[in-house]
């Protein structure tokens, strides 16, 4: 916990830095000048019984080696807010295709929500997997893992299918964030864009959502949905 | 296609007409004059924002004297020129004479030779011109280069130059886009693919297994995989937001190069681009290279020869029939081209050719050496290359005493070429077996003997290296913000060896003293200033450090260059 914080108040300090430096945006010919990346890589509405919008998305803003990035994904309803995570990290590159991150996750539904206290570890896998594997504790004592990957497979230079999957485990169970212990809940989605320009990619796809052990008491699911929605960056 | 299309638009430049890149055209010289081509030994430049219209679209330039090209000088070898440059940007800005040996306060690097030219200052260069040949100039400051500031420079020869000619132009091929420079760096940082619409399919994956089997294409794409590299990486900046240029036209307008016929028409290639290298060729020609770099080189008759950032070629054609020929430099991943016409006409166009089909890259090109490649058809050898490969190999068996430098590990190179090979028989990915006779480095030797030049008295070995996933480049795993000067000692004879571990090629640029680049020959070293390492390949080259004070070298494509850096001090 201890170096959690520590690394937390680091990458505040960081952020700080990173908020002053901004103003000389991109100055020319320097090697590595500070930028920013928002990337909202999900961005749409579910063909089930909710019509539910989904996101997931990212900021970052730093330099090669150096990134605070900022997380979201999460699921609403015409109801509201049904669920989110978010994760604010200070992101360290550490191989050449991998970044160690450290900061904090804050959970939320529609009832209660949760802070963490986060580790993980993302980049580029081997054969061009996007991956990235976060580690959660929080002051009950629970952890939590959180894994994703996803691959992009070109079917023409413009016309782009991404699987991904993504997977969570906690060691104990949370009625209240309505989690359970073990494997708790699984996605897995196949999206077919098209990058009329690489920034903007309106697509078409297909995901699975379950639920599984403890946390199926609380909140069973298991659904395929048909989805529409937009990928953009900027 | 992404290739843009061409738009009829008229570049600003273009009014000043065909025969003006004839240097035969000679004029007096005049303050700020806005002609092509300047003469004699005082010269006006001035360095101003332009509105141009290269595509289509309205954009502002960086210009000197309101041109793109900005006017080819033309200096006498013994002469000694006054350039008076006068900045009228916002920003500081600076002139550099790339390949002009010369003191090192005139060479116009800010931060190593001088301060750069202020806004709104002037900043006098002069020097005594102790050379000949092409050569070319162009800013040093931010990306200037890019949107406009480069132009040619012809150094008259005191003594008669051995070959004959009655016509002689400069061919400035370069790349514009209308984006700016720093939302291109921005985008290859975020997203080091944008501009590559080259990439590996879905569809190329099954087309290999139905040729070799399910098993055999898995392999042959593992190693790719595995290191996560692409084969189809072939430039970072393309056609996509390119248009190419020669002599400031692009291919819709055209650059006319007026011939009678038989007669023997001189052409000086200079590559002025940021970021392309261009594979040049005069269909239905075949060119006799003279010189590189701008010395003489043994002449050497070819189809086609591929020309990096900032080398320059000259080359002499006989159009045999009166017909327009067209001239025509393909970028190296075949995403557009610039095209002029060699015309007895200036109503009488040339057509462009059909482009190549872009190649992929290579076991080879990974430095992981050839012995797997047997079947890797690029690689076969004629009787007579393996003869300069075996006169090469004993060259390269002398050794010199290594200077150890510091090499560092870690984000910022992805790979190591583990068997880096000499490849100058190689023309490289695109040109291998392509039916033309292309141009190599192996084919080139110096016209004149360097049996006496002294040798190297120490050795040193730098690796080219680069994270293309992130997009940083550096040498030695150190990017030159990072990096200590390289300390070369005055009078000593250098051998310099790189060795690229990244899958471009990288133009190698050393100011202030020439590069004479071993081909196999020792009597024969070609004397150039600017060279090509290939991906995962070596190359050395020597360098007799006559020449005091603090100089730059480093990679010539502009985005590579802030990491790809080193400053280097003679003592």
């Amino acid at each position: 916990m201890k170096t959690i914080t520590m690394n937390l108040k680091k990458s505040l300090l960081f952020a700080g830095g990173l908020l002053l430096a901004g103003q000389s945006l991109q100055a020319a010919g320097a090697d590595d000048p500070i930028r920013t990346m928002l990337l909202m890589d999900k961005f749409e509405i579910l063909d089930n019984d909710d019509n539910s919008r989904e996101w997931e998305g990212s900021f970052y803003v730093g330099y090669d080696l150096d990134k605070l990035y900022i997380y979201s994904q999460g699921a609403a309803t015409s109801d509201g807010l049904e669920r989110s995570q978010n994760d604010l990290v200070y992101s360290r590159a550490i191989a050449p295709f991998w970044d160690i991150q450290a900061g904090i996750a804050y959970d939320k539904n529609s009832d209660a929500s949760k802070t963490w206290g986060e580790i993980a570890i993302a980049g580029l896998a081997p054969y061009f997997f996007e991956t990235r594997a976060a580690l959660l504790l929080n002051g009950d004592g629970n952890v939590g893992l959180r894994l994703e990957g996803e691959y992009e497979a070109l079917i023409t230079q413009k016309l782009i299918l991404t699987p991904s999957i993504e997977a969570d485990f906690y060691t104990k169970d949370d009625p209240v964030m309505q989690i359970g212990s073990g494997l708790s809940a699984m996605e897995a989605g196949l999206r077919l864009r098209y990058e009329f320009v690489r920034e903007f990619a309106p697509y078409i796809g297909v995901t699975w959502e379950k639920t599984f052990g403890n946390t199926r008491d609380f909140n069973p699911v298991d659904e395929t949905s048909l989805l529409a929605g937009i990928r953009f960056w900027f | 296609m992404q290739r843009r299309t061409f738009i009829k638009g008229v570049a600003a430049s273009s009014f000043m007409g065909i025969a003006a890149t004839d240097l035969q055209a000679e004029s007096p010289k005049r303050s700020s004059d806005k002609r092509r081509t300047l003469t004699g030994k005082e010269f006006f430049l001035d360095i101003d924002y332009t509105p141009v219209n290269i595509t289509g679209k309205r954009s502002v330039a960086t210009t000197i004297n309101g041109q793109i090209p900005g006017p080819t000088l033309v200096w006498q070898e013994g002469d000694t020129v006054t350039i008076h440059v006068t900045n009228h940007l916002k920003k500081s800005s600076s002139i550099h004479w790339h390949g002009i040996i010369l003191p090192y306060q005139m060479d116009g690097v800010p931060g190593i030779s001088y301060k750069g030219i202020a806004p709104g200052e002037t900043f006098t260069y002069r020097f005594k011109v102790r050379q000949h040949g092409t050569y070319w100039y162009h800013s040093h400051s931010g990306y200037q280069e890019q949107t406009g500031m480069y132009g040619a420079i012809v150094i008259k020869p005191r003594k008669r130059e051995p070959f004959r000619y009655d016509k002689d132009y400069v061919v400035l091929l370069s790349d514009w886009s209308d984006e700016k420079p720093t939302s291109i760096y921005r985008k290859l940082k975020l997203s080091s693919d944008y501009y590559n619409f080259n990439r590996r399919t879905v569809g190329d994956f099954f087309s290999e297994v139905k040729k070799k089997g399910f098993g055999k294409a898995f392999d042959d794409r593992k190693m790719w995989n595995q290191m996560r590299m692409s084969d189809r990486d072939l430039s970072d900046v393309t056609g996509y937001t390119y248009t190419y240029l020669m002599n400031g036209q692009n291919p819709a307008t055209q650059f006319k190069a007026l011939f009678k016929k038989g007669e023997k028409i001189r052409l000086r290639f200079i590559n002025g681009a940021a970021m392309s290298f261009f594979d040049v060729r005069i269909p239905g020609l075949k060119m006799t290279v003279v010189a590189a770099d701008g010395n003489h080189i043994k002449p050497v008759r070819v189809d086609e020869f591929r020309i990096g950032v900032a080398e320059t070629y000259d080359v002499i054609v006989e159009p045999t029939s009166n017909r327009a020929y067209a001239i025509f430099a393909q970028s190296i991943e075949r995403s557009g081209y610039a095209l002029g016409s060699l015309t007895p006409s200036a109503s009488k166009l040339a057509s462009a050719p059909k482009m190549d089909k872009p190649q992929a890259l290579t076991m080879a090109d990974m430095g992981m050496g050839m012995s797997k490649m047997g079947k890797d058809k690029g690689m076969k050898m004629p009787m007579k290359k393996s003869m300069k490969k075996y006169r090469w190999s004993a060259m390269e068996a002398e050794k010199y005493p290594i200077t150890k430098l510091p090499i560092a590990t870690g984000p910022q190179s992805t790979m190591k070429a583990m068997a880096p090979k000499y490849r100058l028989e190689d023309p490289g990915v695109g040109l291998r077996n392509n039916g033309r006779r292309v141009l190599t480095y192996a084919d080139m030797k110096n016209r004149y003997s360097t049996r006496r030049a002294k040798k190297p008295d120490r050795e040193i070995v730098l690796h080219l290296t680069g994270n293309m996933e992130r997009y940083m480049w550096s040498i030695n795993g150190i990017k030159y913000a990072d990096a200590k000067p390289l300390v070369f000692h005055y009078g000593e004879r250098l051998r310099i060896t790189f060795i690229n571990d990244t899958m471009m090629n990288h133009p190698m640029h050393l100011h202030g003293m020439w590069s004479d680049l071993e081909t196999g020959d020792d009597n024969h070293l070609v004397r150039k200033h600017t060279i090509v390492v290939q991906p995962g390949a070596k190359i050395s080259y020597r360098v007799t450090v006559d020449a005091k004070g603090g100089w730059a070298y480093h990679c010539h494509l502009l985005y590579h260059m802030a990491g790809m850096f080193r400053k280097v001090e003679v003592v």
